[in-house]
């Protein structure tokens, strides 16, 4: 995804346990941290179709 | 490579009248210069149909998928590589083969004849040695072949077959020194906007015929996630991002298994690179798996085994 232009920091990637709840809400918390910094996504954002 | 035909014929033949194999897949002349058509012979008195020149850029894998019948196919080295995934991802059976291995010196890029010629239209284009004689209305130009080719081939080094029954010609020298990926390279060195500025230029002449996916060996689903509705996982329309979504998706389908083999390149009606998708994953495969698809029958592509020192980082 980096390769074709998307911002490092947007995609993540994790593996969490159903009994992990504590790394679940640390993960969450992370990612929403670093994806609200690189502010709102430029690419791959469809907008509805255009109709004459 | 006219001799590689006569072999060809003679092989085919040979086995076809044994009922050795029921059907023998190679390549026929094509109706017009530089695109050889795949053919099926069933019939040994046809085997006058196939031939073999540097215009086979097809992947004559893509007719194995799930056949059942005992079947006869040439091979280059991609196109081996291609075949031994095949095996491993039980889409054919080893027994049913009988593999008639090519060296190869690579394919020529029609598209760069084309330009070479200013676009004057090419009625014959014959091989002689190391030269191509490219004739039309009016011109007779000869170039030298290694100038000319795929972009792939330029810098394979797997040119000889990797499995196979029978070789059609000695072993050709493999190339050295020829660095893969340095157009990957020189992406990796760019920023995101300008990543995503070179992919969305290079995919903007998409016209999403699909092309590029049915000329792939390696994508043989019954149904393609860009063909189905429900659910509709990509849009169909030529709209950008979904275009994107197709290309790099697609890519992804192709991790660790592709051999880089241009046939879709090759079959792109607009020209697109989309091989640049492929080879970072390809390179990414080299680089934090050892791996290159489709070299041996072995050991089980690195995306379908777990290994505890396997590449990780990513993951948190």
């Amino acid at each position: 995804m980096e390769h074709i232009g998307i911002e490092p920091g947007r995609v993540h990637f994790s593996w969490i346990s159903s009994a992990e709840a504590t790394k679940f809400v640390e993960v969450a918390k992370t990612v929403a941290e670093e994806v609200k910094a690189l502010g709102p996504a430029k690419h791959l954002i469809k907008g509805r179709a255009e109709v004459a | 490579m006219l001799e590689y035909t006569e072999k060809i014929r003679e092989t085919a033949g040979k086995l076809l009248e044994e009922g050795k194999v029921e059907v023998f897949i190679g390549f026929k002349k094509g109706s017009v210069p530089m695109m050889n058509e795949p053919v099926l012979v069933r019939d040994p008195k046809k085997v006058e149909l196939l031939y073999w020149d540097s215009n086979c850029g097809l992947n004559l894998c893509n007719y194995l998928t799930k056949r059942t019948e005992k079947i006869g196919i040439v091979a280059t080295g991609c196109n081996s590589r291609n075949i031994v995934t095949h095996i491993t991802e039980n889409q054919i059976k080893r027994e049913q083969l009988y593999i008639v291995g090519i060296p190869c010196t690579g394919m020529i890029d029609h598209r760069a004849v084309q330009h070479a010629v200013k676009g004057r239209e090419i009625l014959d284009v014959q091989e002689e040695g190391d030269r191509l004689v490219v004739k039309g209305e009016g011109f007779e130009e000869s170039f030298n072949k290694a100038d000319f080719l795929q972009s792939n081939c330029a810098v394979c080094t797997h040119r000889n077959p990797v499995l196979y029954d029978e070789m059609i010609a000695d072993a050709v020298e493999e190339q050295t020194g020829v660095s893969a990926y340095s157009d990957v390279e020189e992406i990796e060195q760019m920023g995101s906007e300008e990543k995503w500025g070179f992919f969305t230029q290079m995919i903007s002449e998409c016209i999403r015929c699909y092309a590029c996916r049915n000329a792939c060996p390696l994508c043989y689903c019954p149904t393609c996630f860009v063909d189905e509705s429900q659910p509709q996982w990509v849009g169909k329309s030529i709209d950008p991002d979904d275009t994107m979504t197709f290309h790099f998706l697609r890519a992804y389908h192709c991790a660790g298994r592709c051999t880089d083999c241009g046939a879709c390149e090759r079959a792109c009606p607009v020209g697109i690179p989309v091989r640049q998708f492929t080879k970072k994953l390809n390179k990414d495969a080299l680089e934090y798996f050892s791996w290159e698809a489709g070299l041996t029958l072995d050991q089980r592509p690195p995306l379908d085994v777990f290994r505890p020192d396997d590449y990780n980082d990513f993951v948190k």
